[in-house]
């Protein structure tokens, strides 16, 4: 009977979904904002890449609000784990030696970390000329420590200078959207000079904030594999 | 255009046996493989922002929290 009952709502769903899409037209520029923003997005912001111009210019009271969720989240899955690393601290301090990596994957990760890291910053700091920018950039860098934190299970980043680093990069975000406040009168408005468009320092206050977000993003997620890891069972 | 509805044709058998698989860790590995042909779709359709988020947060970072929390707690589906 469930079942039955399911399947018809899941029917009425899909007779729902398909009635709606078959009204909007595929692949037609009908949306007004959208060709305002390839039209006057690089004149306006100065950054080459339109995704950035819109998710940092036009919408980046949107893009403070989804840094703060990610940072609740992590605090969230911070403070569940937490009882249970004090307990585990003294506990494991003598046992197995032998569940190092292998030498493969220790020689490899050795390599390889500090590539990862430069491309990661690379992506961010790039971010309103090329593809990516804060958040691509920040789980690059995340991916980077994790294959770390498989290679070396035992040590673990400082937590007190990465969570000093990202509150410093949050605060960044908020203290250029509050100087935009005071020189040009909106929370977020760019109050720098946009410069050349194409070239590295344009784009006005969109480069500095894509690093902070980088970095905080970056250090929020190794700070939760670092939780994930660091608890034992 | 024939490639890509190859690609959404293994997508969506993969996402089925993520559904059906009882040991997690197969499932875990096959959604991750989901979230690259999501993220290599996504390059197609001249998203490469949104591709390059995917392929690093979907097919990356989410598998390996999955895998240590399964590690951590139990393997098999009951």
């Amino acid at each position: 009977m469930r079942r039955i009952i399911s399947l018809i709502i899941l029917a009425i769903i899909a007779v729902g979904f398909i009635l709606t899409f078959s009204q909007i037209p595929f692949g037609k520029d009908k949306i007004d904002v959208a060709n305002y923003y390839i039209k006057k997005g690089i004149e306006e912001t100065g950054a080459v890449n339109i995704v950035t111009s819109v998710v940092l210019n036009y919408r980046g009271f949107d893009t403070l609000g989804e840094v703060t969720v990610l940072f609740i989240a992590a605090l969230g899955l911070g403070a569940v784990l937490f009882v249970e690393r004090k307990v585990q601290k003294n506990a494991s301090n003598s046992e197995d030696e032998s569940k190092r990596a292998s030498l493969i994957l220790r020689t490899g990760s050795n390599l390889l970390f500090p590539l990862i890291l430069l491309f990661g910053a690379y992506v961010f700091v790039h971010g309103h000329l090329t593809p990516g920018g804060g958040f691509q950039g920040g789980a690059i860098i995340a991916s980077g420590f994790l294959l770390m934190y498989l290679a070396f299970p035992k040590q673990s980043i400082d937590k007190k200078s990465s969570s000093v680093v990202e509150s410093l990069s949050g605060l960044v975000f908020v203290g250029i959207g509050l100087l935009g406040l005071i020189f040009s009168g909106y929370f977020l408005t760019n109050f720098l000079p946009k410069g050349i468009p194409n070239t590295l320092f344009s784009a006005g206050i969109i480069p500095i904030i894509y690093v902070a977000v980088g970095l905080k993003v970056g250090f929020e997620l190794t700070g939760i594999i670092d939780d994930l890891m660091g608890r034992s069972r | 255009m024939i490639f890509q509805l190859i690609l959404i044709f293994i997508m969506i058998i993969l996402a089925v046996a993520a559904v059906i698989f009882k040991d997690l860790i197969n499932a875990v590995v096959v959604s991750a493989a989901v979230s690259l042909i999501t993220s290599i779709l996504f390059y197609f359709l001249q998203a490469p922002d949104v591709a390059m988020a995917e392929a690093a947060i979907g097919a990356g970072l989410t598998t390996a929290i999955f895998i240590i929390a399964i590690k951590k707690t139990e393997r098999y589906e009951k």
